[in-house]
């Protein structure tokens, strides 16, 4: 693979944005934006968990080919992710309790966050090496937080405008969704 | 939700997950693939159908394990069931066809990652009888195609002038190029969205002038 380190990066951030051109991590994207001070935290917690579980999936695979049982590569990747998030709830649960309660049900659901096992199954097609890998996953937690922070952000603006009573609930959110992927489109060119 | 222990099953069983908690439009799960795979209508029927399988084996095979399943590690084993499942779909798909394998892409294998089939898994699955569990999953796996299927047409209409791929309005028509793109997905289940509240406070309104008039 030739694809140089700084593309990679740039790439998972604006180009392919997991969240708004892949459409990856939509869940927690829309449930943990409501406000700026959860949002924040939610997508560092994200960033660790992927990559914790880019590294780990990395060297799974490896065992995996080296086995030639690559039809267990779903099953072993989401075990790790699901323990490395176990990892992070029992940490921030020591650490800040209230964090951890405002995050609620939405800190064990990173497991099914598609974006963490999406990254673990794209790094593999796409045969990056070790520091590859490492780069993308960080490229990819800085895009999850950006897209989070930059919705909260607006949802934040949102609840002092006044809106007709249809538009209460998801749907507005889907709508700044969509505005921001097309404004996300505009770094189309950045990466290939 | 039916009561916990009440072993009927009823028509209500299977139709909640059809309207009344349609996974899509009403519980906004299991967004990622009801986003990215609804460009057309031959993609959102082909995940629909697919997740609706994994659905139903999961659902069948957890209410089954119920009891000898350990409460502490009971999502890590739901994972597991699922992500064999879905291994199966995988493979299946891509004997099956592999025009449709390439353009869904890493979102089969991404099914496992849908909130909604572990959340049924957790929620009904596990408290339930093999076949009520099933009948349940039954339903939502018909109302999530269904929703998939409300997008992904709307979408080909309008972004590609088609539908299951056969051209409706002829070469003068000019897509709307948006609806394809990631931002479409986004705006068209906005749309969707809008229009159900709009008749939901329609018909609260409705109620609310015949009760005043009795």
């Amino acid at each position: 693979m030739t694809e140089s380190l700084s593309f990679i990066f740039l790439n998972a951030v604006l180009a392919n944005n997991f969240v708004l051109a892949l459409f990856l991590g939509l869940c927690p994207f829309l449930g943990v934006s409501g406000k700026l001070n959860t949002a924040l935290p939610m997508g560092l917690a994200t960033m660790f968990v992927m990559l914790v579980s880019s590294v780990s999936a990395y060297l799974i695979n490896i065992v995996l080919v080296t086995f030639e049982i690559e039809f267990l590569r779903l099953i072993a990747y989401i075990a790790v992710i699901a323990s490395a998030v176990q990892l992070v709830e029992m940490a921030l649960k020591k650490l800040s309790p209230a964090l951890f309660r405002s995050l609620g049900i939405f800190l064990p659901l990173i497991t099914t966050n598609c974006a963490i096992l999406g990254l673990a199954l794209f790094q593999t097609f796409k045969e990056y090496n070790f520091t590859q890998s490492l780069v993308y996953a960080i490229g990819a937690g800085v895009g999850f937080i950006l897209a989070i922070v930059l919705m909260a952000g607006l949802r934040e603006k949102l609840e002092l405008s006044t809106m007709p009573s249809i538009t209460q609930g998801a749907a507005v959110s889907l709508m700044l969704g969509g505005l921001l992927s097309l404004s996300f489109m505009g770094f189309a060119g950045l990466g290939g | 939700m039916s009561k916990i222990g009440n072993d009927n099953i009823t028509w209500g069983t299977f139709s909640e997950g059809l309207w009344r908690d349609n996974p899509v439009f009403v519980m906004l799960l299991g967004m990622c693939p009801v986003l990215a795979v609804t460009n057309s209508a031959i993609n959102a029927l082909a995940m629909g159908l697919a997740t609706t399988f994994v659905l139903l084996a999961s659902g069948a095979l957890i209410s089954l394990l119920r009891h000898s399943i350990p409460k502490q590690v009971r999502i890590a084993t739901y994972i597991v069931i699922i992500a064999t499942f879905v291994t199966i779909v995988d493979y299946a798909i891509q004997a099956i066809s592999l025009d449709l394998y390439n353009a869904l892409g890493a979102f089969i294998q991404l099914i496992v990652a849908n909130c909604m089939i572990l959340g049924r898994a957790e929620a009904y699955a596990s408290r339930n009888r093999p076949l009520k569990s099933f009948t349940n999953a039954l339903g939502m796996g018909a109302g999530f195609t269904i929703a998939l299927l409300c997008l992904g047409v709307v979408r080909e209409v309008l972004g590609a002038g088609s539908l299951f791929g056969i051209d409706l309005f002829g070469p003068r028509f000019e897509p709307w190029v948006v609806m394809i793109l990631p931002a479409g997905g986004f705006i068209v289940l906005g749309a969707w969205l809008l229009l159900f509240e709009w008749l939901k406070q329609r018909k609260e309104r409705l109620e609310l002038e015949a009760a005043a008039e009795t």
